[in-house]
């Protein structure tokens, strides 16, 4: 159990995938001036990391992983050169079923987030997250607690700088440095705030 | 015989390099730059992988472009560019193990890359091939300028190397220089791209106009 709580806490603070991977940085520059469209990204971007991430585990488990197909009776395939494709391709079906579950139940938050919700699908974290899920060869279990930690993270990230944007609005700025620049900036003073969780282990 | 490169084709990469650059104007492509710039040879390579998906899905777009149907268009294009990685990353994997080792998940991640789909969108989709090709090799070098920038100053100044060579004089840490920590880590890139930023608008005043995130 702390295993897992220790994953968790890894993934939304110490090893927070925006601030300390640089994942997901396209839709969280553009879409951070509004506080009501950043919560609305956050969550849709928590909720389809927590799910295609063992959704993608259980696909490369058994199907693309060197082995893994060992059930049909061909153990020496190989198919792990696929994951990409595979992958993107899960994303997007999981996406497409996010909008129209939004869609559905909050047409007022799908029109708010516009064109960013099927871009969702092309959010580098998503990928990034399915893709070091991979690499650190998590299980089932710490696959969705990883999914909805770095989703979380990703989370407090963006509605922290949409706060801090808002609190800037009215901040004598230069002109060259306002807008794009500025927000780079603030991003790098929250990552060096998020580093002091650096070295926390349960 | 007509020009290789026309007027208009050099006008399209130029334009890639500085009032249209992917990263700094057209807030493209952010995510894998921060984080391949710790050394140069990384950042090299990643450049180097970059342009060859973005030039091969350019101009494979572009040929396909009156073939494919609108409702499927992501979709299309997600798998023709993830392709191109699977190329590039097997490459990489076979004749430059190492490096695909520091890069880890960042060559895989090109496929999420907003460039590639982005310059395939807006130009591929509407444009001819050899138009295509050009506009991919532009927005390329716009990319491997801002990656080649920040990686120079995260290794000079984080490491004391540049590609490995001791660049920054043994004496000078006798004395007490200390290498310049922070470049190494993730905020160092952040304030190094803003600054770049900060420069360029400083410098040509009219791309704040075309700035999304206002």
């Amino acid at each position: 159990m702390e295993h897992y709580l220790s994953l968790a806490v890894k993934s939304i603070f110490v090893e927070n995938i925006l601030l300390a991977y640089f994942l997901g940085m396209c839709s969280f520059l553009a879409c951070s001036k509004k506080m009501e469209t950043a919560v609305g990204l956050g969550m849709a971007v928590t909720f389809v990391l927590m799910v295609t991430c063992p959704a993608n585990w259980v696909i490369n488990h058994f199907l693309l992983a060197k082995g893994a197909l060992a059930w049909a009776g061909m153990p020496e395939m190989d198919l792990s050169y696929l994951n990409f494709i595979v992958f993107i391709a899960v994303i997007a079906a999981m996406v497409q079923m996010v909008e129209m579950v939004l869609d559905r139940f909050s047409p007022k938050l799908y029109s708010a987030l516009g064109i960013f919700l099927p871009l969702i699908a092309v959010n580098c974290s998503i990928l990034g997250g399915v893709l070091f899920m991979e690499q650190r060869g998590y299980n089932f279990g710490e696959s969705v607690v990883f999914g909805f930690g770095s989703g979380l993270g990703w989370f407090l990230a963006i509605v922290g700088l949409s706060a801090i944007r808002t609190k800037l609005q009215y901040s004598n700025v230069p002109q060259p440095l306002q807008g794009l620049g500025l927000t780079f900036m603030i991003t790098g003073l929250m990552a060096m705030g998020f580093m002091c969780f650096a070295g926390i282990q349960l | 015989m007509p020009a290789l490169l026309t007027k208009q084709d050099k006008k399209i990469v130029k334009n890639a390099l500085w009032d249209d650059n992917p990263m700094s104007v057209q807030v493209l492509g952010i995510c894998s730059a921060l984080a391949v710039t710790v050394q140069l040879n990384t950042a090299l390579v990643m450049c180097a992988a970059l342009t060859f998906v973005l030039t091969m899905s350019n101009v494979t777009i572009s040929l396909l472009r009156n073939k494919i149907p609108s409702k499927i268009r992501i979709i299309v294009e997600l798998s023709i560019i993830s392709s191109l990685v699977i190329l590039a990353d097997q490459f990489l994997k076979a004749y430059m193990y190492d490096v695909s080792k520091q890069l880890s998940v960042f060559v895989g991640l090109i496929i999420t890359n907003c460039i590639v789909m982005g310059r395939a969108e807006a130009f591929a989709m509407a444009n001819p091939p050899m138009k295509s090709f050009w506009d991919g090799l532009g927005n390329s070098l716009g990319y491997s300028l801002i990656l080649i920038f920040v990686a120079i100053i995260r290794e000079i100044f984080g490491s004391g190397t540049l590609l490995g060579f001791q660049v920054v004089p043994l004496a000078l840490y006798d004395m007490g220089y200390v290498d310049c920590g922070i470049m190494v880590l993730a905020p160092g890139a952040f304030f190094l791209i803003g600054a770049f930023i900060w420069i360029q608008r400083a410098i040509t005043p009219e791309i704040t106009h075309k700035d999304v995130t206002k």
